[in-house]
């Protein structure tokens, strides 16, 4: 039911609509829950609301904590 | 898809996986709730389980809107759609959800009633602009992360005029059931569960934030790591727990960064507190009488309120008797250890709301886990 995915923004339809783009699929979504947001961003979405930004950043070091755990982990082993 | 393949990586997961092996204490068991169904689908559907260490137990907790939706809500709703000439809207999930002698919403459009499946409460208000001569109803379920579609809904409503839109309302907060859980105890004064710690919700948080789970490492001492519904996200969070745990810490940490902040969404948490407040008590399945635990709308915005404006005949609500839904949600008992697990009860034919939805305990047992080759792990050990 909280399941929710990211999806990027790729058009401003006004009236605080916008498309978001996902493998080829094209829906409108609101924007109501959100301030600020502009083309190429990357939102979640939540039964057709953007509901959060997705920082790409913190995306990118999650991913690098992951990798980094895994080394360590075979590093103490070796 | 971008933000989604990349936490599912298979190498990514045995590096976490023998980081958890290495982290654990194998003197120890680990007792970790996952509260959110979206993260006991996840378990299931990636075998997330078989990555870690017997003594790391995962036990589901109440975090699907569709299972602690209670059998008296289920008629009421069923009673809407068919004692009043509405168009009942709701989300899927919610249509096979069976109520007292079996009654469900699917059952009730099949005698005729209009009951109709809708994505977003932004489809049900084209319903009711599309039909003004009819009264139209939106079934709203779900936690925190779903509630500010629905304030932002009943908003539009009053701006557009849409004197036919009403919303039923049931929607419910995380921190109360947590609290029923940690409080609940059995007549000998011991935990009814015991637990080590919760993998924190992941949209329920990009809402409310990392603050209302503040209470939790405080008073009463378990460590919450809020994570995403990627499997890479649920073992980074088991990894943080157990490191809490060895530590003897209690804190509250954000494994999903890239979408949680300490404050969460202000906007929309305004937006719910102008459209709703406070129950004093709401029933939830197998949780009972939670008090402040659900949201109703505020008089306000009483003209939107079904609740308000239909009254319905409802016999006394009736469980089935076998369901052992109720210890499930509570984490006190497995899917299998339920009498009629896959063989009266399965997807097809649901007993219990538990088997209903994708996210609940049993549909993902049934679905992801029956055949796996690890015998289910015993709750007491």
């Amino acid at each position: 039911m909280c399941l929710a995915i990211p999806a990027k923004v790729v058009k401003l339809l006004g009236d605080g609509m916008a498309d978001i783009e996902l493998e080829g699929v094209v829906k409108e979504v609101s924007l109501d829950l959100l301030d600020g947001i502009e083309v190429g961003d990357y939102v979640i979405i939540h039964v057709g609301y953007a509901l959060a930004r997705l920082d790409p950043e913190e995306a990118e070091r999650t991913l690098a904590l992951f990798a980094e755990m895994g080394r360590l982990a075979e590093e103490s082993a070796a | 898809m971008k933000y989604i393949e990349e936490f599912r990586n298979a190498e990514l997961a045995q590096g976490l996986s023998r980081a958890i092996a290495a982290a654990v204490d194998p003197q120890r068991i680990y007792r970790f709730m996952e509260f959110c169904g979206g993260h006991t689908h996840a378990i299931a559907r990636y075998g997330v389980e078989d990555l870690l260490p017997t003594n790391v137990r995962m036990i589901h907790g109440p975090g699907c809107p569709v299972c602690v939706l209670p059998v008296g809500r289920v008629d009421e709703a069923v009673a809407l759609a068919t004692q009043h000439d509405v168009i009942l809207c709701t989300y899927a999930d919610l249509m096979r959800v069976p109520g007292t002698n079996y009654e469900s919403l699917i059952k009730a459009r099949s005698k005729g009633a209009d009951v109709r499946m809708v994505y977003s409460t932004l489809d049900a208000l084209k319903i009711a602009a599309d039909n003004p001569e009819r009264e139209v109803v939106f079934f709203a379920i779900g936690f925190e992360t779903t509630t500010p579609p629905t304030a932002s809904a009943i908003k539009q409503a009053q701006a557009r005029g849409l004197k036919n839109f009403s919303v039923y309302c049931n929607h419910v907060l995380t921190p109360a059931a947590m609290r029923a859980i940690l409080g609940a105890y059995t007549d000998e004064g011991a935990p009814n569960v015991i637990l080590d710690g919760f993998v924190g919700p992941a949209h329920v948080s990009a809402v409310i934030g990392m603050r209302p789970y503040e209470e939790f490492t405080r008073d009463y001492k378990k460590p919450v790591v809020i994570a995403g519904f990627e499997p890479l996200d649920v073992m980074q969070a088991v990894l943080q727990l157990i490191r809490q745990s060895n530590e003897g810490r209690a804190d509250v940490e954000n494994e999903y960064a890239r979408a949680v902040t300490l404050e969460g969404n202000l906007k929309a948490q305004a937006l719910t507190a102008e459209v709703f407040d406070l129950r004093d008590s709401f029933e939830w399945r197998g949780l009972g009488a939670v008090p402040l635990s659900a949201l109703q709308i505020r008089p306000e915005f009483a003209a939107f309120d079904a609740e308000k404006r239909f009254r319905v005949e409802v016999p006394n609500p009736k469980e089935n008797k076998a369901c052992a839904c109720g210890e499930i949600l509570r984490g006190e008992k497995t899917p299998t250890e339920c009498k009629i697990f896959g063989t009266v009860c399965t997807p097809d034919n649901p007993m219990g709301a538990c088997m209903v939805s994708s996210e609940g305990a049993c549909a993902a047992h049934w679905t992801y886990g029956r055949f796996r080759e690890a015998p289910p792990l015993e709750k007491s050990a």
